[in-house]
């Protein structure tokens, strides 16, 4: 077998992914299903120099990665759904002090403790509205450990150029299974590295006042510039303000720099779209339930097709109407109540053609669960 | 350098009440820092919020205003990344050991090099005066219309039991006191704690009939002594300022230094 393949869990495609992109410090607090990506980095990061940091809550994790990232650092933080939910005050500051992070969110069943060891999607919503106040957020899932280690490479990359934190929604299955990964020769995924300022010394230097495309170039803590970061509306110097231009501008920065981003930022898989009459729509494990399916009915020669989505925020709207124009139904499926289902009704211009399948008790979802769902809508019986 | 080499006179005038002990705490801390020669550009500040909080956009560092409680989780952050930088985080009373206590006595336990200063008034200030773990039994404040029955806090015990190795006290009052304990926690190698008590006039003064700053201040030099003096053993009510921990523990980023190397080693 060559050097660069690897039979791994996806937790460890996710920590190979991060070390490809370039992470340097990663604080986290254990908790299952994600603990392993902590443990791997626990003894992978101080082999390069790097610094790994167990703290004493899922709170200060994520203060203590946005507060290495002000010095220049990539950084992550890995967990589930009750860590999540500790971690989306911070998250919210880094959003606001425009400070790279990625997040990774090893979904388990939910809400509360839930069901730690078995597979949910319920954290859907979650990641897109978890934080207060109104605000964008990017999150991104995968289906194998290939795309968890590219998504993850993307993660960081994304962070940085647009100085955003960046969620990376996985699941148990994904991050529990173990499957074949092919890690990249270096160079051959582009890494973005942070933009740095180029103000030299002794000329003032605005964190927070725009370039002409809208990106903010950085100075690390601890180099000459000296600057205030604030999770308050701020100016240009990044001082407080209660200037009521000061707050609409920075709001609709914040927003518009993503959402105005949809369509670059929409990653997305498709089998057999073209002339689907049955469109599944689905991502992250579930996906891989799918694409058996449509795999299967395509030899017997049913126009089954898949679009899976490997970025679920900013919620591609465009992309999801114009796949699902031509099909008779359109069945989302996902391991939670419908939280993509709902949008992916309110993208569509027929939503009563758009149906949803699921499983929601813990047990992953299968091909003929989501086969099931489409008998019964094409009026076939279960 | 000037006193006001130190500050960002653009942002001024500062958001403090009159009479406010915090911006005593700000004086004392630019002497400090200059009287110890420490380049602006080596020092990060990190606060959380409340009144106690703004002190950092004040000052000519790196600068941080973080989260309620949550400025030590940073400054872990920033401290690990970068160890060359000194730390110092100014919390309130209610910031350090209210919301943010767990990370506190986690600080201390690690024994990360940076300096904790605890602005110590007893009281909310910022949303309008409501009591603190540190205002004690029989204190008044907007949520304590019937006083407080709730037990205080001492900031130095808990500093101390918590594995701090630097742990001093002293009061807005006692002002060249203050800029030596600041200059000695900055030097410290390891989680140095400074508590100074500070006073807050407008709310905690006024409701509970302590008087203007200056009586206030008053009232600071009356009820405290220097650690070990005659007067405390006379008087057991009152409360000792000076240095109660100085010791030596291996401090955490050199210590995660050694991890690298052995990690690197492959031991």
């Amino acid at each position: 077998m060559s050097d660069n393949i690897r039979f791994v869990q996806g937790n460890e495609a996710c920590v190979e992914g991060a070390l490809y992109a370039g992470l340097e410090f990663f604080a986290g607090y254990p908790i299952t299903p994600s603990t392993e990506i902590a443990e791997q980095l626990s003894s992978r990061l101080p082999k390069i120099g790097g610094k790994f940091i167990q703290m004493e809550d899922e709170i200060a994790s994520m203060c203590a990665i946005v507060g290495a990232s002000l010095t220049g650092r990539k950084v992550m933080t890995a967990t589930s759904g009750p860590g999540f939910s500790l971690k989306q005050e911070a998250l919210g500051y880094a959003i606001m002090a425009e400070i790279p992070c990625v997040i990774v969110n090893v979904q388990r069943g939910g809400p509360s403790t839930g069901i730690p060891t078995h597979v949910h999607q319920g954290d859907v919503n979650q990641a897109r509205w978890g934080t207060h106040g109104d605000h964008a957020i990017i999150v991104f899932t995968a289906s194998n450990h290939q795309d968890v280690f590219a998504m993850t490479v993307e993660a960081f990359n994304i962070a940085e150029t647009y100085r955003t934190p960046v969620v990376l929604l996985f699941d148990e299955v994904v991050g529990h299974m173990r499957e074949r990964l092919v890690l990249p020769q270096p160079g051959e995924i582009p890494i973005v590295e942070r933009l740095r300022t180029s103000v030299p010394q002794g000329v003032n230097y605005h964190p927070y006042l725009p370039r002409e495309d809208g990106r903010l170039p950085m100075s690390d803590f601890g180099a000459f510039h000296r600057y205030n970061v604030t999770g308050l509306f701020h100016d240009m110097w990044g001082f407080p303000s209660d200037d009521h231009e000061v707050v609409h501008d920075l709001l609709r920065h914040l927003m518009d720099k993503i959402e105005n981003r949809t369509n670059q930022l929409a990653k997305f898989k498709e089998f057999y779209t073209e002339d689907a009459e049955v469109l599944l729509i689905s991502y992250g494990s579930t996906a891989r339930s799918a694409r058996d399916l449509v795999e299967q009915r395509r030899r017997r020669g049913e126009s089954f097709g898949l679009l899976e989505l490997l970025t679920l925020w900013p919620f591609p709207n465009d992309l999801v109407r114009k796949k699902a124009a031509n099909a008779k139904y359109v069945v989302v499926a996902e391991m939670n109540t419908g939280q993509i289902c709902q949008s992916v009704r309110l993208a569509v211009d027929q939503p009563e053609r758009v149906f949803l399948a699921n499983r929601i008790d813990g047990e992953f979802i299968s091909p003929d669960d989501i086969h099931k769902t489409v008998r019964l809508i094409r009026g076939k019986g279960v | 350098m000037a006193v006001k080499d130190y500050i960002r006179e653009r942002f001024f005038p500062h958001i403090w009440c009159p009479g406010c002990g915090h911006g005593i705490v700000l004086n004392g801390l630019i002497r400090a820092v200059e009287k110890l020669g420490v380049q602006k550009n080596e020092i990060v500040m990190v606060s959380g919020i409340g009144c106690s909080a703004r002190i950092a956009g004040y000052l000519d560092f790196h600068t941080m205003h973080t989260l309620h409680g949550r400025a030590l989780g940073f400054a872990t952050g920033i401290k690990l990344s970068r160890p060359e930088l000194k730390v110092i985080v100014p919390m309130g009373d209610g910031d350090a050991l209210a919301i943010g206590g767990n990370h506190f006595i986690h600080a201390a336990r690690r024994n990360i090099d940076m300096t904790a200063i605890v602005m110590n008034n007893r009281i909310y200030g910022m949303t309008g005066g409501q009591y603190s773990p540190l205002s004690g039994y029989g204190i008044l404040a907007s949520t304590a219309p019937y006083t407080s029955v709730d037990q205080s806090f001492d900031i130095v015990q808990l500093a101390a039991a918590a594995g701090a190795t630097f742990v001093a006290r002293t009061t807005a009052y006692h002002i060249q006191q203050m800029i030596e304990l600041l200059q000695e926690a900055i030097l410290h190698k390891g989680f140095s704690v400074v508590e100074v008590m500070s006073q807050c006039p407008t709310y905690f003064g006024r409701r509970n009939r302590e008087g203007d700053a200056v009586a206030m201040l008053k009232h600071m030099q009356k009820i405290t002594t220097p650690i070990g003096s005659k007067a405390k053993a006379e008087n057991p009510e009152l409360i000792e300022r000076g240095v109660f921990v100085r010791k030596e523990l291996p401090e955490y980023c050199e210590a995660y230094d050694t991890i690298i190397r052995r990690a690197k080693e492959g031991k």
